[in-house]
């Protein structure tokens, strides 16, 4: 088949929502885009451990303390699978994790900011994760089989992630007038940084009508975006806490909350390596490469020693 | 009927129960620094499980403590409102993480006395204990042999990780006469039949750390002066700083809940 058939043929079952697997033929710039979108997702994964790992020494209880470490423990999982899932296009994971800390692969931006007190806990799982679910969601259906098969088990915990950000949230905002304060500090910290998670506008996305032509992404950022004020608007006064927008209130003719214009210049700079944690979080990832480097050639060259043991005693045998 | 303890009897359990916690706990804190900073994301995972399993069996300890206690207090009571001179866990735990092979040299040091000692306490006449135990001891034995195949790869790895290994082992050392050491509290309750006598452990320990060694290539440290204290309340001046970011939250707003 020439290459014309064979785009005619992928797009057929793109279209008949059939999984593309990968050894099936795809076009080049299908391959290119998954790898980058995974790529990325994996690095936000184990990024995204940084910031909570903070506070796993300082967790206020035992059973808080337990669930941490287990929450990073399943973000550290999620970086692995699809690590995994990105390298049945063809591209090593040691080859991704340069990109990452060389600063040519990006991971999302809301791991560039500060976790500043207990309550920040509760808001990364309640509105990051919860952000994190709605762009997830949609993706076990994607048309890629490898990646939509991992986002199942990755969906599963994150919204056991979002139920105990929230009941970490919860029970701050039944005790003291102090712990409330510190609920509501988190909440204005991290909502802005959470609408941002689902990406520009729709009209300045430029990844955005390859990946919904191909089946890659269902929904466009502003309608997730929009789920995503919808959902957590009613679990908010729940909590008893406000969110930081000015502007947003119900809307009875679409029956959507609007909600206020984003600092895209804000969004813009902490993507190009701007926000208060960029550095310190590629020099911690660049670090813990760095410093396990010798860790790792250890474990090399001991399998080569055994591999070797082994294939003599064989020969002997 | 048995006999109520006496109040002396009733502190030496409390303690020894504290000592085993502590040790959970200590080490389990110590682990979880190197959640999100491992040298591959396989070992990482594989960190914080072993972190994981130290805070259950902590945990687990602590509750038991706060019920032999009885004064009411919760398991957080124990970790959150206590000072360095009432802290029991053994000095090794408390020791900096430096780097893989200390923080694999140390965890070996006590996995292979862990796996001693639990395999003793499942003979207790303390059924809490016995339970928890029966527990720990299948944790533990993944953990020495997560432990061990790290000291071996690294003792029969490359000539950098063999030097480092063999560094973090001789290190070490002093910290491991410890184990064997027994205290008062320990001492009632061994008579009793609830402790483990850990002085009758040492040479199971030398055999099963040393038959890990010659397979790693590494040499048996020589040592025979040991540090102690820890059992007793006097530590290491690492536990000071453990202890300030263990119990931040705890002391800076006291009597809430979390």
């Amino acid at each position: 088949m020439n290459i014309v058939d064979l785009e005619h043929e992928f797009m057929k079952r793109i279209k008949a929502d059939q999984k593309i697997e990968p050894k099936d033929w795809m076009p080049e710039k299908y391959r290119q885009t998954l790898i980058r979108q995974i790529a990325q997702h994996a690095h936000s994964e184990i990024v995204g451990m940084l910031p909570e790992a903070n506070y796993i020494s300082r967790a206020p209880t035992l059973r808080r303390k337990a669930a941490l470490l287990a929450k990073i423990q399943d973000e550290a999982g999620h970086g692995l699978y699809l690590y995994c899932a990105a390298e049945t296009l063809g591209v090593d994971r040691d080859t991704l994790l340069d990109e990452l800390h060389s600063g040519k692969a990006k991971y999302s931006s809301i791991f560039n900011y500060p976790t500043l007190t207990w309550a920040d806990m509760g808001a990364i799982g309640w509105l990051v994760d919860g952000a994190a679910i709605l762009n997830q969601v949609p993706l076990c259906k994607c048309s890629f089989g490898p990646y939509a098969r991992a986002m199942v088990r990755v969906c599963k915990e994150e919204s056991f992630h979002q139920r105990q950000g929230y009941e970490i949230l919860l029970t701050l905002c039944n005790g003291s007038e102090e712990q409330k304060k510190m609920a509501q500090d988190a909440v204005n910290r991290w909502w802005w940084p959470s609408m941002m998670m689902f990406g520009p506008s729709d009209e300045n996305s430029k990844h955005s009508a390859y990946s919904m032509e191909t089946g890659i992404k269902k929904f466009s950022n502003d309608e997730l975006r929009q789920r995503f004020v919808d959902q957590t608007k009613p679990q908010a006064d729940i909590l008893g806490v406000t969110l930081p927008d000015k502007d947003l209130k119900f809307d009875e003719s679409s029956g959507h909350w609007k909600y206020g214009e984003i600092d895209w210049e804000e969004f813009n700079n902490v993507i190009q390596g701007n926000g208060p944690c960029n550095k310190i979080r590629l020099k911690h990832r660049r670090e813990a490469w760095e410093k396990g480097a010798w860790v790792r050639d250890a474990a090399s060259a001991y399998a080569a020693k055994k591999a070797l043991k082994n294939s003599e005693s064989k020969q002997v045998a | 009927m048995v006999g109520r303890m006496s109040t002396s009897s009733e502190n030496s359990k409390l303690n020894y129960i504290l000592h085993l916690a502590d040790n959970s706990l200590i080490l389990g804190q110590r682990l979880g620094e190197w959640c999100g900073h491992g040298p591959v994301l396989e070992q990482d995972i594989a960190l914080t499980n072993i972190a994981l399993d130290l805070i259950g069996q902590a945990r687990y300890f602590y509750q038991y403590a706060a019920l032999t206690d009885n004064r009411g207090k919760s398991e957080d009571h124990y970790p959150y409102f206590r000072g360095e001179r009432e802290f029991k866990n053994f000095l090794l735990l408390e020791q900096p993480n430096m780097d893989w092979a200390y923080t694999m040299a140390r965890q070996f040091y006590y996995d292979s006395y862990c796996f001693v000692m639990y395999t003793e306490m499942l003979k207790s006449k303390d059924e809490q204990l016995v339970s928890i135990a029966s527990k720990a001891i299948k944790e533990v034995s993944y953990h020495l042999k997560y432990s061990s195949e790290w000291v071996i790869r690294m003792g029969d790895g490359t000539e950098e990780s063999h030097e480092k290994v063999q560094n973090a082992v001789n290190d070490l050392w002093e910290y491991c006469g410890e184990f064997f050491e027994t205290t008062q509290y320990e001492s009632e309750m061994i008579e009793q039949g609830i402790a483990v006598d850990a002085s009758k452990l040492k040479e199971k320990w030398l055999r099963s750390v040393g038959e890990i060694f010659n397979e790693a290539t590494l040499i048996m440290p020589e040592g025979k002066w040991f540090q102690t204290g820890g059992k007793e309340g006097v530590h290491t001046e690492n536990l000071g700083y453990i202890l300030t970011d263990l119990q931040y939250i705890q002391k800076t707003m006291p009597g809430l809940s979390w």
